[in-house]
Parts: C-alpha cells; sequence; structure tokens
C-alpha cells in the first residue's frame, strides 16, 4: 500500500489526536506511531492535556444556567449588562482619556502655530476608537436610528455638511455617532458594527493642511487608514487586518468623497 | 427546525464553559456569555443564516479580545493569576496546573485550542470564528501544545521568576 510509504506529518497527528484525521490515514498513522516511541509520547502528552482541559471545565455545561443568563430575562433587559466589564471599561475609558486627553491637549498646544502633523491626527482617531469600540452601553451620543437629527446636529457643529455613509451592503450596521475635540475644533465620530460584534469607526474634522492620499497605519491591535480632501480629514479605524480594513474603507471613501460633495 | 432563538437558548450551556476556561474567573466569564447574548439578540438581523453555534462563538471570542485590550491599557494591573486561591495541594492542584499553562497562551493560541478539544469544533469551524485560514488555525493548535507541554514538564519555577 502507498498510504503506508506516504509521511505522517505533524498536523496529521493533530488531527489524529482530534478525531479529524480522514478515515483513509487512520491506519498508517496508527502503525507509524508505533514504529516511533517519542512521536507516540507527544500524542499521548496532547491527548492528556485535552483530557485536563475538559476535566478542568467540562462540568460547567452541566451547570444550571443562571437566571440572568436566561434568554426571556436577557431579552427583558435588553440592553442593560455587565457588572463587573463596565467596571473595567470605564477604569479604562477614564485612563485613556486622562492619558490620551493630557497628551492630545499638550500636542494641540505645541502645533497651534505649526501645521498639523497626519500623525497627532490618526493618534487623536485611534485614541477615540480605541476608548469607545469597547463600550457597549454607551458606546455613542446618538443612535444610528436617529440618522437625520445626528447629521444634522453635527454638520452644524463642525461646520460643514456630514456624509454618513450607509455601509449596510458590506454587512456594517451604523451605530451612531459623537462630538469629540478635533485638530482645530470638533469632530464627528461615526461607528458601525459588523454581525460578530467588530467594531469600525470614522473620525473626521477639519483640519489646516492640503489633500493627502489614503495612507495606512498600523497600531499594536488596531490600524487606521486617513486621507484629507478638502480641508477635511478622515481617519477609518478598524481591527488591525488590513485586506478588511481596505474593503470597509473603500466603501466609506466611495461615499464620502463623491466628486461634488459640499464641504465648506 | 429549530428557530433562532431557540439555537441560542441551547448553546448557552456550552458558551458558559468557553468563557470559564477562557477568563478562569466564573463572573467575568458569565458577563461575557451575558454580553454575547445580547448582542446576538439585537444583531439577529445581521445573521445571514449558518451555524448560530459558530455564529455565538465569534461574539464571544471578539468580546474577549476586546476585554483583554482594555486590561491591558489599565498602566498599574496585576496579573489575573494573582486572583486565584493560594495553591494548596490537593484534588484541585491538578486542575490548577492546566489553568495555569493556559494562562500563559498567546489569546490566539489559547481560543483555538479551546474551541477544539473542549467545544469540540472542527478545524474549519475555527477557522471561521478566527477569521483566518485552517493552516493558521494548525499552527496555533500546535503552538498551543508545545508551550503548555514545556509548562507541564517543569517549567513553572522559571515561568514564575520571569513574571
Amino acid at each position: 500500500m502507498s498510504d503506508h510509504e506516504q509521511p505522517v506529518t505533524e498536523d496529521e497527528l493533530h488531527a489524529y489526536v482530534d478525531g479529524e484525521l480522514p478515515p483513509d490515514r487512520l491506519q498508517a498513522v496508527t502503525a507509524w506511531l508505533n514504529d516511533h516511541p517519542s512521536e507516540a509520547a507527544t500524542v499521548a502528552a496532547w491527548r492528556a492535556q485535552a483530557e485536563a482541559i475538559r476535566a478542568r471545565f467540562g462540568a460547567v455545561a452541566d451547570e444550571p444556567v443562571p437566571a440572568r443568563l436566561k434568554l426571556e430575562q436577557v431579552m427583558r433587559n435588553g440592553g442593560t449588562m455587565r457588572r463587573s466589564l463596565a467596571a473595567i471599561a470605564a477604569a479604562a475609558a477614564v485612563v485613556a482619556f486622562v492619558f490620551g486627553g493630557a497628551a492630545g491637549w499638550m500636542a494641540r498646544g505645541a502645533s497651534a502655530a505649526a501645521p498639523l502633523g497626519a500623525g497627532s491626527f490618526t493618534a487623536d482617531a485611534l485614541e477615540a476608537h480605541r476608548l469607545y469600540v469597547v463600550e457597549v452601553r454607551h458606546p455613542v451620543e446618538v443612535p444610528g436610528s436617529e440618522r437625520a437629527h445626528m447629521t444634522q446636529w453635527l454638520s452644524k457643529r463642525l461646520g460643514y455638511e456630514q456624509r454618513v455613509p450607509d455601509l449596510s451592503a458590506i454587512g456594517l450596521k451604523l451605530v451612531g455617532g459623537r462630538l469629540l475635540p478635533g485638530p482645530t475644533g470638533a469632530a464627528a465620530f461615526y461607528m458601525y458594527e459588523g454581525p460578530s460584534g467588530e467594531r469600525y469607526t470614522i473620525y473626521c474634522s477639519k483640519v489646516p493642511v492640503g489633500d493627502s492620499a489614503l495612507r495606512f497605519k498600523e497600531g499594536t491591535t488596531f490600524a487606521t487608514f486617513y486621507w484629507v480632501e478638502d480641508k477635511v480629514g478622515y481617519a477609518v479605524a478598524g481591527p488591525d487586518d488590513r485586506e478588511k480594513l481596505e474593503k470597509v474603507t473603500k466603501a466609506i471613501y466611495e461615499q464620502m468623497d463623491r466628486p461634488g460633495a459640499k464641504k465648506s | 427546525m429549530a428557530t433562532f432563538q431557540q439555537s441560542v437558548e441551547a448553546t448557552i450551556p456550552a458558551l458558559r464553559r468557553y468563557a470559564r476556561a477562557l477568563t478562569r474567573d466564573a463572573d467575568i466569564a458569565d458577563d461575557l456569555v451575558q454580553d454575547t447574548l445580547v448582542r446576538a439578540l439585537r444583531s439577529e438581523h445581521l445573521f445571514h443564516g449558518g451555524e448560530v453555534r459558530s455564529w455565538l462563538y465569534t461574539i464571544l471570542t471578539n468580546l474577549n479580545r476586546n476585554r483583554l485590550r482594555s486590561l491591558a491599557r489599565r498602566p498599574a494591573i496585576s496579573p489575573i493569576e494573582d486572583n486565584d486561591a493560594p495553591e494548596l495541594p490537593g484534588p484541585e492542584a491538578g486542575g490548577r496546573d492546566i489553568e495555569r499553562a493556559l494562562a500563559t497562551l498567546v489569546e490566539d493560541q489559547r481560543n483555538a485550542l479551546l474551541l477544539v478539544v473542549l467545544e469540540g469544533l472542527t478545524y474549519r469551524e475555527v477557522a471561521e470564528v478566527q477569521g483566518v485560514p485552517i493552516g493558521t488555525v494548525m499552527s496555533r493548535l500546535a503552538r498551543a501544545r508545545v508551550q503548555i507541554k514545556t509548562y507541564l514538564d517543569g517549567e513553572r519555577p522559571a515561568l514564575r521568576r520571569v513574571k
């Protein structure tokens, strides 16, 4: 049988342990392990790990589900949730605000006369993203359901007509928006959410610099695409997955920068 | 044919198990499950068919990632393991070893390993949950197993020094 000649790969050993090995390889791998005691010991250790994990946590699934996790209870409470997680998020938000705020404020002071660097703009955008994407209860000031009101309000505060992109075509729902400090005054911040809870945000504001092409900036956990057009800077932030972020940015870019868009 | 809500309801015990293993803290785990359920019910209209179970694991995995990130941003923070009860010899000792071993894993590796060995997801399903190719799932799994083996084979004192 040529099967016996075919070398056994490490992937196959994992598949063997996890019951994912194709049936026609089972015999070959079993025979191979008989001849390779050291690899057989490794496979046994992997099995023991899996057993230990199941022994430690398996019984959790047999516990009665606490009342607060019953579906009707969750539905009744609607948006209200979390105790300790809210505390953690709140603590993180305060810290981020103090540090981000102070740094941002000093940067603004220093750059009041100098041209604004794109670095500071994207740093503000990433800070806002980091701060609000973890929020479950209050990620935005105005919910996406009040799009018309939000657009009117933020257009007035930012001094130019806001366009709030519709990203439903790529599976992103508008969570809503909020007003934030920007480099020369107000900035608008819009949040979108995908089907599995991943969030993307747009930070935009007037900036005292000329147009720039689309650029990519990678952080440690989040990344952003930013550009400047007609004295308005845009930064689109999301999880650090360039391909996905690029797709989202393109959809936004197409809607934000249609030729003839009024911005003054 | 089960309705969407029935499918969600049926998955709650498994979600609690996964969350407990991810966080190794009963309260935080149930908070994560609660947030996952709220998210799922809210965005039911965004669910485009497929496996409700995999989708719920995806939401929970993402929410836990957000939680770890906000934790990482707190300036002075004691390691999570410090919240554990003092180490005592006894029947729990074996279980605690595997908990500590899991705590040393990189997040993506821990997620992959738990989804496979504890939740019984196929490699393909884990690839969907993590949004990566199957090859990446395999290498995460392999690295997780090497790391746990190294830890359990007696690296603990050295590790504690590093912490």
